[in-house]
């Protein structure tokens, strides 16, 4: 798998979400995604980066340029937060130890290709995901 | 502290989000609205979202706590303007927006405002076309 870039930033302030959404669709813009597809990595991002900022307490993205053999855009949300116990559950529609809808996680799920959950309760939490063009 | 303006028209209050807004602006513009109804007596909202080009959970629920105030203050909310891409988004999000009532634009979104006024009014003192 050819990375053709990879830069990461911070998800430490409210404003960073926006820094965050700002940064996916550029790039997903420069890799040639459809405007739906744009979209839908944009809003994937701006839920993870949302829950790196409220339950894991900051941490960053890093966003990752896949070209070759296919093209695609990864971004990797890590925290130093408490982690997730129950990555299930966590993943329902609904679920939510704050008050959001709880719908952050198992959305992005759906607007993305690949998701991944590594989480230690007490070390902190790594959400992957890619979307390829 | 950066704020979204809130114009009024007669028995309606128009909002334009023409900005990529920070969580706490979105809660600003919430309570902001509240109070503007409260204060006027509006009767309907207008928000136009054509220039948002995303609508996460967090702008969701916000459009959503904003239709629901608005309801018990007695005004009607209409969101107009959603663009393809972001409706398509928000469905596979899982966001289905219960209660916000939409409309392609804000010709046809003052319409409906007008013409839910026009009923409850006509609900209140009878019709006028006799
Ligand atoms: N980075 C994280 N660190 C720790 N816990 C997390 C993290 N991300 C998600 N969670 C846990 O998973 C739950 C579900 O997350 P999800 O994003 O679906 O909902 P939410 O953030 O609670 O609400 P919403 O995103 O709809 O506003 C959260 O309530 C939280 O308990
Ligand atoms: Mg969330």
């Amino acid at each position: 798998m050819a990375v053709v870039s990879s830069e990461a930033t911070a998800v430490a302030t409210e404003s960073d979400i926006v820094t965050v959404r700002r940064l996916v669709r550029e790039a997903s813009a420069k890799l040639g995604f459809s405007l739906v597809d744009q979209t839908k990595v944009v809003t994937a991002a701006s839920e993870l980066a949302r829950n790196t900022l409220i339950h894991g307490k900051g941490g960053e993205m890093e966003l990752i340029t896949l070209n070759g053999p296919r093209v695609g855009l990864r971004l990797k949300f890590h925290d130093h937060g408490p982690g997730i116990r129950d990555i299930q559950l966590a993943l329902r529609d609904g679920f939510t130890t704050g008050s959001g809808l709880g719908l952050g996680l198992g959305g992005a799920k759906r607007l993305v290709n690949e998701f991944e959950i590594n989480s230690q309760p007490g070390e902190g939490t790594t959400v992957t995901v890619t979307r390829w063009k | 502290m950066e704020r979204i303006p809130i114009l009024r028209m007669g028995e309606y209050l128009l909002v334009t989000i023409q900005v990529d807004m920070h969580d706490r602006l979105a809660m600003t513009l919430q309570d902001d609205l509240t109070n503007r109804i409260s204060e006027t007596g509006a009767k309907g909202v207008l928000i136009d979202i054509s220039s948002l080009e995303i609508v996460d959970s967090f702008i969701g629920r916000m459009l959503g706590n904003i239709a629901s105030m608005s309801r018990v203050l007695d005004a009607d909310t209409v969101v107009v303007g959603m663009r393809p891409a972001v409706a398509i988004t928000l469905v596979e999000l899982g966001m289905s927006l219960t209660g916000v009532r939409t409309a392609l634009n804000v010709d046809a979104g003052m319409d409906l405002l007008r013409n839910s006024l026009d009923a409850r009014k006509d609900a209140l003192y009878g019709s006028r076309i006799q």
